[in-house]
């Protein structure tokens, strides 16, 4: 015979061990500030208004800015363009493994 | 863009209006009764498509305001015309779609195709008659409610007066009247004074179907509260707070997160309220404050897959729930292109699915089951392949007849119970 109790583990409880083991630097509380600060803040960041204008303009022509030792290209194509920037992941990883 | 992010009937029911992520709106009408088809129920055709809203950028913090529609609400018709509020993050809009089947002609200084004609080839007058023309239905910005909201709207509902309307975001819920763009009240303000303290956040709110002095609004805790307009300017003290208690021993990482209320929707009666979490339905009697009344499992399977669910987000997914006309069923969506339908009298539920792989058109839907663990019967799908990319969070239900609206990824599904 067993010599230990078993108890039973609820399934929720269950998932949170795994997530733990997954990321053990998540914090404490899921449902605090980060979390909610992160859904407020929705929407993807632009450097400004002109890059957010550029990446308009870029998405309706198609084009890529063409990065290469051409070195006659205006001026204005070597200024940052959102393909450039780092792209604001929307969903919650970052924040998570961060904790 | 072609994602649905909305689905509403009308009053009468007539009507069907869906919103997509591209800010379009698409408006089906039902056909009229043909009376040597007793056995079906009109379809729906398209009506009217119109661009209602476009991306813009707010130039303070640089971010993109997404053209998707959050909700559309119909008012209720009082002429010829139709009108229904639509919404996106930040400004609500009010159209006007009416229908032109006639159209003037026989100008004296016009031709036909609007080019002016030489005056000196004017030799007599006529008057201009109306002659019928092909159906035109056309649809126009009445009213822009827009610079409101410093965060993003999730819901509009208009009140039984038929006057005014509310509209919520994460913090602040604001009062308006349809004829004035240019001033609105804030009734709630949920936002702390110091932003680090920030413990929820308001998820959805909606006008009691006959007060007009009553609205509720649900928390990403779980709680919802009922607010009279008439105990105060701001209604930041609420009337009734309606919580379920917390077993303590079972409280997870993940608690909070799948208690947060995604959807509020009273019942036609206004005797009750529906809240749709992330794994269940309840039924609340706003006479009880203290537990629901009713509580349905949408998908308890999913309670042992928390873990991944969290990492691919879909946690966080909003369904939405809503009523039949008579308030004797409840319907939800899920995953795998499921939805669930849930009869409060006879406590029975069933599991549908909204595909045209499985589905033939003109036949009856095949009731679905998932198995949790364990031996799959056969018919049966495991939890395992599931596919969560495949998600039903709009669905609408006539106010008359048991015709329902479905909206998948990128589809539209229109069913309706069987006649005879």
């Amino acid at each position: 015979q067993d010599t230990q109790e078993k108890e039973t583990v609820s399934p929720e409880r269950a998932e949170e061990a795994k997530l733990k083991a997954k990321y053990p630097n998540l914090g404490q509380k899921p449902g605090g500030s980060d979390f909610l600060m992160k859904r407020l803040q929705k929407g993807q960041k632009y450097f400004d208004s002109g890059d957010y204008n550029m990446a308009k303009a870029k998405m309706k022509n198609k084009q890529l800015p063409s990065v290469g030792p051409d070195k006659n290209l205006v001026t204005g194509d070597h200024i940052p363009t959102p393909q450039d920037l780092p792209q604001r992941k929307s969903s919650l990883v970052a924040s998570k493994l961060a904790g | 863009a072609d994602i649905i992010s909305t689905v509403e009937f009308n009053h009468s029911g007539e009507l069907l209006a869906t919103g997509d992520k591209g800010g379009r709106v698409v408006i089906f009408q039902q056909e009229q009764e043909n009376k040597t088809q007793s056995h079906s129920r009109g379809e729906y055709n398209v009506y009217s498509t119109f661009q209602s809203h476009e991306p813009e950028f707010d130039y303070l913090k640089s971010l993109e305001i997404e053209e998707k529609i959050n909700k559309i609400r119909w008012l209720p018709q009082k002429n010829a015309a139709q009108f229904l509020l639509s919404t996106n993050d930040k400004t609500i809009k009010l159209w006007k779609i009416s229908e032109r089947d006639k159209r003037p002609e026989g100008y004296n200084l016009k031709e036909e195709d609007g080019r002016y004609r030489d005056p000196t080839t004017v030799t007599t007058l006529r008057v201009p008659v109306f002659r019928p023309m092909d159906l035109m239905v056309e649809a126009s910005p009445r009213r822009i409610f827009a610079n409101a909201h410093t965060y993003h709207i999730n819901s509009i509902s208009i009140n039984s007066d038929y006057e005014t309307y509310l509209s919520a975001d994460d913090l602040r819920i604001n009062l308006w009247h349809l004829e004035i763009t240019d001033r609105s009240f804030n009734i709630v303000d949920i936002k702390p004074a110091n932003m680090e303290e920030l413990t929820e956040v308001i998820t959805a709110a909606e006008f009691h179907p006959n007060s007009c002095n009553t609205f509720v609004y649900s928390s990403s805790k779980g709680t919802i509260r009922l607010c009279d307009m008439r105990a105060s300017a701001l209604c930041d003290r609420h009337s009734k707070l309606f919580e379920e208690p917390e077993d303590p021993s079972n409280r997870s990482f993940f608690s909070e997160i799948i208690s947060s209320i995604s959807d509020v929707k009273f019942s036609h009666s206004g005797r009750y309220m529906m809240t749709r979490d992330y794994l269940s339905v309840k039924i609340w009697d706003l006479n009880m404050e203290n537990r629901p009344v009713e509580t349905y499992q949408v998908h308890e399977y999913l309670r042992s897959k928390l873990c991944s669910l969290y990492e691919n987000d879909c946690i966080f997914d909003k369904f939405e729930c809503c009523w039949n006309g008579s308030d004797s069923i409840v319907m939800t969506g899920s995953y795998n292109n499921f939805f669930r339908m849930f009869d409060r009298n006879s406590k029975r539920d069933v599991t549908l699915e909204a595909s045209r792989e499985n589905n033939k058109p003109r036949t009856v839907l095949k009731p679905r089951k998932v198995c949790a663990s364990g031996k799959r019967k056969k018919d049966e799908i495991s939890v395992d392949s599931l596919d969560f990319n495949k998600k039903i969070l709009h669905t609408a239900w006539h106010p008359k007849e048991n015709i329902i609206a479905v909206a998948t990824t990128n589809n539209l599904y229109i069913f309706q119970d069987k006649m005879n």
